[in-house]
C-alpha cells in the first residue's frame, strides 16, 4: 500500500515502524545519547527510536527539541524516518537539519494504518509512504 | 509555495549544503503555515543562545554550519555576562561552552550582541518585515513599532539571517493583525503595574490579539513591560492600545466599525477603529493585589526585558545617592551600556551589579538565590520555573527602597 502526503524533509529511508498515538516532546522526552523514550507515562516509554520509522501525530514542548533530534542523529541513535499526521516546526526543523526523511498530511491516518513493527519505506522527496 | 529561480537553486543545493538546509527550513515552515512565497527581511534576531537552554545539541548544530548572515543579525541573551562571568558565580565549564556557542554564531557573521531588546540597536520602521525570535521583542516590534514578525524559533531565525528572507505567513500579512479581543481596563495603571496587568490577562488571551482600552497613557517602557508579560504568560505576539499604538485603526473589511461618538465615558478616541465583541474586563484591584505581596528578597533583579536608557536613569534617580545593601542586578544590552558609560559607572558606584548579555531568566547564576524581587511581569512568570526562586513583583521605586533597606 502506498500513502500519498507532503514532503517535509527530503531523502529515502525504511525500517520497522514505531507508532505512538501521543505527541512527542523530544526535549526531556527522548534521551539524546541512547534514543530511549524517557518521558514517564508516555505510550512509548522505555522503547528506543534508533533506526525505526517513527509515526506520531506531531511534536510538542520546547523548540530545543529540534536540536535534540540533531544530537540523536550525531550519536547514531536517530529514527530512520519520521511520519507525522500534521507536522509542526519543532520536529520539521529537527528532521531537516538532521537529514531525516519526513512526510506528513498523508491521505490515510498513519497512526491508524501503520502498526508497530511493520516495515515502512518513507520517500521524503516524493512525499510518499510505502507499507 | 512559489520559489524564484534563485531560491530554487539554493533549495537544490547549488550554493552549498548550509544554505540548502536553511532554504529547506524556510520552505517547510512556509508549507506548514500556507505561505505563498518568501519575502525579504530587514533583520534577524536569533534565540537559542544560552548554553542553559540549547545544551551540547544546539552547540553542535551551530558549529557545523558554514555561511554568512546577509542581513543585520543579533542574538538573544545568553547565560552570563561575557566579560564579567566570574563575578556572577558561573562555573568555568559553563563559561567555556557558552563562549563556544557565541564564537560559532560570530563565525556566521552574526553580532555577538546578546539582547532581548534589539530595537535599541536599530529601531525597525513601521511596516518592516523582520525575523525575530525573542517573544518580548517580537511583541514590541509588532505592537509598538508596527513592524511585522512572527515568533521565530532559533533555527528559522538563523535561516532568515543567512538567506535574508522568511516565509510570508502569519503576522507578515495585514489581515492577520486585526484585534480579536477587547480588554477594558477601567482605572489608570502605571509603571510595573503594566507588567502585572499583562501577567494576569495573558492566560485569558492565549495567542489572541488584544486591543486595550486604558484610562492611562503608557510610555514606551510601560508598553514594553505589558507586551513582555503578555507574551510570556500568554502567547501574545501582537497587541494594540487604543489611542496609543500605530495600528489601532486597521479595520477588517467584514466587520462594522464603531464611530467615536458611540463610545462611553467621553474618552478621546480616533474616529474609526474596531473593537471585537469578545471582551475581557480587567479588575485593577487584582493587579494592585499582586503587587502588594511583600516578603524580604535576597536579590532584586531589574532589566527584564533589558533596561532602556530611561529605565537606567530612573533607577539612578530613585537611589537618591544611596548605596544598596542587598544584591541588585540590572540587566541591559552591551551596546546600550557602552554608549552610556557614565550612567553605568554611576549605577555601579552605588553597589549595583550591571550585567550585559544576560538576564535573571536565562543565567544559571540566578539559581543561587531564594527570593527574588522584580519589576517585570515576564520575570515574575519565568524565574520561579527557570531558576527555582520565589518571585514577587513591585514597582521600580519599591525595588530600590527594598535594596537600600
Amino acid at each position: 500500500m502506498i500513502l500519498k502526503g507532503r514532503t517535509v524533509s527530503r531523502g529515502k529511508a525504511s525500517g520497522p515502524a514505531l507508532v505512538s498515538k501521543e505527541a512527542i516532546s523530544f526535549l526531556g522526552g527522548v534521551d539524546p545519547k541512547t534514543g530511549n523514550v524517557i518521558e514517564k507515562g508516555h505510550a512509548l516509554y522505555g522503547k528506543n527510536v534508533k533506526g525505526r520509522v517513527l509515526v506520531f501525530p506531531g511534536g510538542r514542548g520546547s523548540t530545543v527539541g529540534s536540536y535534540v533530534i540533531y544530537q540523536l542523529k550525531k550519536n547514531g541513535v536517530a529514527p530512520a524516518a519520521i511520519i507525522n499526521i500534521r507536522s509542526e516546526p519543532i520536529v520539521a526543523v529537527g528532521a531537516i537539519i538532521s537529514d531525516i526523511p519526513m512526510v506528513d498530511a498523508l491521505d490515510k491516518d498513519p497512526v491508524e494504518v501503520i502498526r508497530d513493527g511493520m516495515t515502512v519505506m518513507v520517500d521524503g522527496t516524493a512525499g510518499t509512504v510505502e507499507i | 509555495m512559489h520559489l524564484t529561480k534563485e531560491e530554487e537553486a539554493i533549495f537544490n543545493g547549488e550554493r552549498g549544503p548550509t544554505l540548502q538546509k536553511m532554504m529547506e527550513i524556510l520552505v517547510a515552515l512556509g508549507d506548514i503555515y500556507g505561505a505563498d512565497s518568501l519575502i525579504p527581511v530587514k533583520s534577524a534576531q536569533i534565540a537559542g543562545v544560552s548554553y542553559k537552554t540549547i545544551g551540547d545539541a544546539g552547540l553542535e548544530w551551530i558549529s557545523d554550519l558554514k555561511g554568512n548572515a546577509v542581513v543585520p543579525a543579533a542574538l538573544n541573551p545568553m547565560g552570563m555576562d561575557r566579560d564579567a562571568w566570574q563575578g556572577m558565580g558561573i562555573d568555568r565549564h559553563f563559561a567555556e561552552k557558552q563562549e563556544h556557542i557565541i564564537k560559532a554564531y560570530e563565525r556566521l557573521g552574526i553580532k555577538a550582541e546578546c539582547t532581548c531588546t534589539p530595537y535599541y540597536l536599530e529601531r525597525p520602521k513601521f511596516g518592516d518585515h523582520l525575523a525575530w525570535s525573542e517573544s518580548s521583542a517580537v511583541c514590541f516590534a509588532n505592537s509598538v513599532l508596527g513592524a511585522r514578525t512572527n515568533r521565530e524559533g532559533g533555527p528559522s531565525a538563523l535561516a532568515a539571517a543567512l538567506i535574508g528572507k522568511t516565509a510570508n505567513y502569519g503576522l507578515h500579512i495585514r489581515e492577520n493583525r486585526y484585534p480579536t479581543v477587547t480588554i477594558k481596563v477601567k482605572e489608570p495603571v502605571h509603571g510595573a503595574e503594566y507588567g502585572a496587568l499583562g501577567y494576569l490577562v495573558g492566560p485569558q488571551v492565549g495567542d489572541g490579539i488584544p486591543i486595550f482600552t486604558l484610562k492611562s497613557t503608557p510610555s514606551e517602557d510601560e508598553l514594553k513591560h505589558l507586551g513582555a508579560a503578555l507574551a510570556s504568560s500568554g502567547a501574545v505576539a501582537l497587541f494594540h492600545v487604543l489611542d496609543v499604538t500605530p495600528e489601532q485603526y486597521i479595520l477588517p473589511h467584514d466587520r462594522i466599525d464603531v464611530d467615536s461618538r458611540e463610545l462611553d465615558e467621553g474618552w478621546q478616541t480616533p474616529t474609526r477603529y474596531f473593537l471585537p465583541q469578545n471582551r475581557i474586563d480587567v479588575d485593577v484591584s487584582a493587579v494592585k493585589e499582586l503587587m502588594r505581596k511583600h516578603e524580604e528578597p535576597d536579590i532584586i533583579a531589574l532589566g527584564c526585558p533589558h533596561a532602556s536608557k530611561e529605565e537606567l536613569e530612573e533607577i539612578l534617580r530613585t537611589l537618591k545617592g544611596r548605596h544598596v545593601k542587598k544584591e541588585v542586578w540590572v540587566c541591559t544590552g552591551r551596546s546600550l551600556g557602552e554608549k552610556n558609560q557614565a550612567l553605568i559607572d554611576e549605577l555601579r558606584s552605588h553597589g549595583i551589579r550591571v550585567l550585559y548579555d544576560t538576564c535573571m531568566v536565562v543565567s544559571p547564576a540566578a539559581n543561587h538565590f531564594k527570593k527574588m524581587m522584580v519589576n517585570s511581569g515576564k520575570a515574575l512568570k519565568y524565574t520561579p520555573s527557570m531558576c527555582g526562586v520565589d518571585t514577587i513583583i513591585a514597582s521600580t521605586e519599591e525595588c530600590i527602597e527594598e535594596a537600600c533597606r
